[in-house]
């Protein structure tokens, strides 16, 4: 009897207590030990970049460049005197960097063949300013450091970046999440394509000021990681110098459970994206260690457990789906029996991992590998008997089988091992990418420390307290008190995020204490009423939010009540340049006096009461309303003219 | 004592390292005025300011406290850094050329130097086998280091003490001989060692890099890999400059001593024969020759060793309107030999005559090259230059400016006749002087025009 790797797969996602997100509950992370903390990316708003003089913000498709030029990329001693493991990592990989380069936006310093120019000054007073209100400690003076990117992301082969302030703490309406640090750094490459030994990158977005504030693991569920998340992007929006759009906010999502390992999920883009993703990360990590628990009940010496392989090329060249393979290797795990089809995430089992870091570290595009516990029938088992018999296979055995080119071999079944040990120690420490619907995929070996050494090329800069006073002047309100205030006014909190994100809280103060608008009205009208035009009207521009004041200031000139601003919206968005009193002239908008409304509702009255015998004057009172209300708005508010009926 | 424990703090940050007891490599918690910074004391860079001390905190990050806002400081342990390249012996593989290796200091193999804050190097067949371990498929590598010196720092005592390690080692029956250099004057050291060590049996290459190996996408490693293959493999018996073609790591050129020059002050590719082609392209597989004819590989060891060299030789780089006093001061100082480096075809202007007769008559032996860099001198074309000629002025024809100054002063280092010093001067030893430029051998693209766009497109730069 083979063994049924189906059932063991639902049996495994039993045993782990997988659950939907939204049936979990704080019980059920806290008795997963779940502890997240985040690494928030921001770009800054400058009209260059950070370490030279290329302008910033302007990209370009992947077809559009004017010349390529390559690099392979060698790990490099830290300044404490370490390699670091995923610079070995990424050199085992042996991977050709292909960088392409547009005259518009990038110069011989994206590519290291010019040292860095100082280091942009509006660029480290916007980060200042952001530390500041992150109430971080101030560093006396701020050190250039390279960390190390073997990926090729950057083409120096380090990202620049520095030590802002440490230490600080950032309020969200529950609880105080703790902030370890806030870092400038210049943005990486952006990744074309990555195949088999060939990446290729783009270099538009690359040098661009970048800030990353990290977070201490404060967070204990899905929900607070997201609400977490979305306060640092308001409060670094709140400066007004942050970058917007698709990609100029970016994190990385650190997750582990009680016994796990630190995993980063990086480059989310969206936030919302963030419950799942680390709803599934921390059960993966439940997962594995699951199974090292298991593996660990037969394998009696795991310091000494190895693999041992040989190649089925012969034997299984002819399969048709495997004809073009350069080679064929059968890898024999000794006692890995029921691992491989463990479940891990929704949809997949622990032999993913494997596949993932043969794609990663190996080269292989997948698919690039079978194994004894596949669902997919690949190898029929007349000829899966045939190579357990080859490999020296033992009841209770597990098998893989990887393909590729002879000169990736090598690398291939060294990573097939090294993944298998990891499971025996628990859950490898790694960054992984993240998919829309919440699953993830191992990405790199998580660098750690030791990949940073000083920037030999850029002296420090001091920063004085005469300076750092002078900025504290000029900071907006905490995000926090924001949100306090809009609770006063008693404005319903799904408003919120909008005018976080979009930064509108200074508007709305300046509409209210300027134009007498009642607090809550403004912030629905724009939280809601705007939130929702912007959504189904298509201007020429994206849709300036202080043309709003411009709005209220005309109606309250003109005597106009705020009520019809709502209805001028549509016309608004779409010809933005239209002036007010067209907009009210295209709406049908004509000028009565609250005498003149009233005195049409006699003859409503008797119209309504017509031949009935009874009238309830709710009913009424509801008909009638609906009668006066559209030449009643902008001339009488509504709730006045209730009382009048 | 206190440069051990405090290395590199002065003034205000060192007395308060002092009253606080914390040493460089301690760990320490500070109290300031913006909060609480804790980390690693790291040593900081002499040319750095007394205000501040540098800490590396707990993520790796370095950071400077402001020493005016500490209000207090304490040393909570102690962890020194072990900077080290893992040594490993370099393995010696049968049937493989035996190639030596010279180190003169430069950033082949480096580390960092907190005295200042660069990159020192560090070299050893060890460390560079631990380093680029490819090289042990390429050669049989013995090293030494003659002496540790950055690029500027390499002068005439450095050539000739490595002409003549380059002919002892000749004597013993090496394959090849490579030469780490830093790369700002790598091409007179070309020049100079083209000179004095002549009729060589085996090649011998000059290598450097443009990017400290202390970083991941340096060129070190590459060119390292390159030069020890050209100088145990291939057939070119000359002094040779090994860098990068393109600024990609695909392939690396193989100049003559005589004929390079750095013409980017940090590009990669930035050696460039110049009125000539490279003798030959060089990459991990293959050495392609691009020129056809070359000095060839010989098993014989009759190398002539010609160490000379005088100090009194000088350049005067002229521009419009320079005063004769320049060229008066030069002499008076005890100059014996002026390259002078003329504008367009090899002008000066008509004031600077009487100098220059002056300093004819005093023996001066003046010597035109271009500012051009590509081309001849051509100094029967105007009457100035007929002129000049008539006041003792010798054309070079398409001799590099800094050639010129190695030669001269290698020729004043053995004679001082007139006559005996152009006869040296003229006649070429190899290729310092051609008689012919190819048509492909000026090239300056200009781009924005189409054709080149099109080529920096297409082809990897």
């Amino acid at each position: 009897m083979s063994f049924d790797s189906r059932s063991n797969y639902s049996n495994s996602k039993k045993k782990v207590g997988y659950v939907p997100r939204n049936e979990a509950t704080q019980e059920t992370y806290d008795s997963l030990g779940f502890m997240s903390g985040l690494e928030v990316h921001q770009q800054l708003l400058t009209n260059e970049k950070l370490f030279c003089h290329c302008p910033a913000g302007i990209f370009h498709q992947h077809d559009d460049y004017d010349a390529e030029l390559i690099r392979h990329m060698r790990p490099t001693l830290s300044e404490l005197g370490e390699y670091d493991g995923t610079a070995l990592m990424e050199f085992r990989t042996k991977k050709e960097i292909v960088y392409r380069i547009n005259n518009e936006n990038a110069c011989t310093y994206e590519v290291d063949d010019t040292p860095p120019f100082p280091i942009n000054m509006d660029a480290l007073e916007k980060a200042l300013e952001i530390s500041l209100l992150s109430k971080l400690n101030i560093v006396g003076e701020v050190h250039i450091t390279r960390k190390q990117y073997l990926d090729g992301s950057i083409p120096t082969g380090f990202q620049r970046t520095a030590i802002l302030g440490v230490e600080g703490e950032l309020e969200l309406p529950n609880k105080k999440i703790r902030l370890i640090q806030l870092s400038i750094e210049e943005d990486s490459c952006r990744e074309i394509s990555d195949i088999g030994h060939t990446r290729v990158y783009k270099t538009d977005r690359l040098g661009m000021p970048l800030i990353e504030t990290v977070t201490y693991p404060d967070f204990v569920n899905p929900d607070e990681v997201k609400e977490g998340c979305d306060y640092i992007r308001f409060l670094n929006r709140s400066t007004d110098k942050v970058r917007t759009g698709m990609g100029a906010g970016r994190q990385d999502v650190n997750v582990s459970c009680r016994g796990g390992s630190r995993v980063e999920i990086k480059g989310v883009a969206h936030t919302k994206w963030i419950p799942e993703l680390t709803h599934n990360e921390v059960f993966r990590q439940w997962s594995l260690l699951q199974i090292k628990d298991m593996l660990l009940e037969s394998i009696d010496q795991p310091k000494d457990w190895k693999v041992n392989h040989i190649s089925i090329k012969d034997l299984m060249g002819s399969n048709p789906q495997l004809l073009e393979k350069e080679e064929i290797i059968a890898i024999n795990l000794p006692k890995f029996e029921g691992a491989l089809s463990y479940f891990t995430q929704p949809n997949q089992m622990f032999a993913d991992e494997i596949s993932t870091r043969l794609k990663v570290i190996a080269c292989i595009e997948k698919p690039n590998m079978t194994h004894s516990e596949d669902f997919r029938t690949l190898i029929n088992e007349a000829q899966w008997d045939d190579i357990k018999e080859l490999l020296g296979a033992k009841e209770g055995d597990s098998q893989v089988i990887v393909w590729g080119d002879m000169s990736d071999m090598k690398t291939a079944i060294e990573t097939v091992e090294e993944r298998c040990q990891m499971a025996l120690e628990g859950v490898p420490v790694e960054t992984r990418k993240s998919f829309e619907d919440g699953t993830t995929i191992f990405e790199r070996v998580l660098p750690g420390a030791d990949r940073m050494y000083p920037d030999t090329d850029s002296a420090p800069i001091p920063l004085e307290d005469s300076y750092i006073t002078e900025l504290s002047k000029g900071l907006p309100t905490d995000v926090i008190d924001n949100y306090k205030q809009l609770k006063e006014w008693g404005v319903s909190d799904e408003v919120y995020t909008y005018i976080f994100s979009k930064n509108l809280f200074p508007l709305i103060q300046k509409i209210i204490a300027d134009i007498g608008v009642k607090p809550s009205y403004v912030c629905t009208f724009l939280g809601h009423e705007v939130k929702f035009a912007e959504g189904h009207y298509k201007g020429p521009e994206k849709f300036n939010h202080e043309k709003v004041y411009d709005l209220f200031r005309y109606l309250k000139d003109s005597g106009i009540t705020f009520e019809i601003a709502e209805k001028m919206l549509p016309e608004l968005i779409e010809h933005p340049k239209m002036d007010f009193e067209s907009i009210l002239t295209s709406i049908n908008f004509r000028k009565y006096t609250k005498e003149e409304i009233l005195s049409k509702l006699p003859l409503l009255y008797d119209k309504f009461a017509d031949g009935k015998k009874e009238v309830s004057k709710v009913k009424m009172k509801n008909w009638v309303m609906g009668k006066l209300r559209n030449i009643a708005i902008g001339n009488i508010e509504l709730s006045e003219l209730s009382k009048d009926i | 004592m206190d440069n051990d424990i405090f290395q590199g703090y002065k003034g205000e940050a060192l007395e308060l390292l002092k009253k606080y007891k914390v040493r460089v490599w301690g760990t320490v918690v500070a109290q300031t005025t913006r909060g609480t910074f804790e980390g690693t004391v790291l040593p900081r860079s002499e040319n750095d300011d007394d205000k501040h001390i540098v800490v590396k905190i707990i993520t790796g990050y370095n950071i400077g406290i402001d020493t005016r806002t500490i209000t207090s400081m304490e040393e909570t342990g102690y962890k020194k850094a072990n900077y080290k390249i893992p040594e490993k012996e370099f393995p010696f593989t049968e049937g493989l050329p035996k190639v030596k290796l010279f180190g003169t200091g430069g950033t082949i193999a480096s580390r960092l130097d907190y005295r200042t804050g660069a990159v020192i190097p560090a070299f050893s067949p060890g460390e560079l086998y631990g380093a680029v371990p490819e090289l042990a498929d390429i050669c049989n590598l013995e090293t030494e280091k003659i002496f540790a010196v950055f690029s500027e720092n390499m002068g005439p005592m450095q050539y000739m003490a490595l002409a003549k390690a380059i002919g002892e080692e000749i004597e013993k029956g090496v394959d090849g001989i490579v030469i780490g250099h830093g790369t700002d004057t790598l091409h007179h050291t070309g020049a100079a060692l083209t000179f004095m060590c002549q009729n060589l049996p085996v090649p011998v290459v000059l290598v450097g890099s443009q990017r400290s190996s202390d970083r991941p996408s340096s060129d070190a490693a590459l060119n390292l890999m390159h030069a020890m293959k050209a100088a145990g493999q291939s057939d070119i018996a000359e002094v040779m400059v090994c860098m990068f073609g393109p600024t990609s790591d695909e392939y690396g050129l193989l100049h003559k001593g005589t004929r390079v020059r750095k013409m980017h002050s940090s590009y990669r590719s930035t050696f460039r024969t110049i009125g000539d082609t490279p003798l030959a392209r060089i990459n991990r597989q293959d050495i392609i020759p691009i020129k056809k004819t070359y000095n060839k590989r010989r098993n014989d060891k009759n190398v002539k060793i010609l160490p000379y060299f005088s100090d009194k030789v000088t350049m005067l780089y002229y521009y419009p309107g320079m005063a004769p006093d320049t060229l008066d001061a030069l002499v008076e100082k005890g100059y014996k030999g002026i390259i002078i480096v003329g504008t367009g075809l090899g002008h000066v202007n008509k004031e600077l005559y009487p100098a220059i007769e002056r300093a004819h008559a005093k023996g001066v032996h003046m010597y035109m090259t271009l500012q051009t860099l590509w081309g001849y001198v051509h100094m029967f074309v105007y009457d100035t230059g007929r002129d000049m000629m008539a006041k003792g002025i010798i054309p070079t024809g398409n001799m590099l400016p800094e050639v010129a100054w190695v030669k001269l002063s290698w020729i004043l280092g053995q004679t001082d006749d007139p006559e005996e010093v152009k006869k040296m001067m003229l006649t070429s030893i190899n290729d310092e002087i051609t008689t012919r430029e190819p048509y492909n051998g000026y090239l300056v693209y200009q781009g924005g025009v189409p054709e080149v766009e099109d080529f920096i497109k297409d082809v990897h730069k």
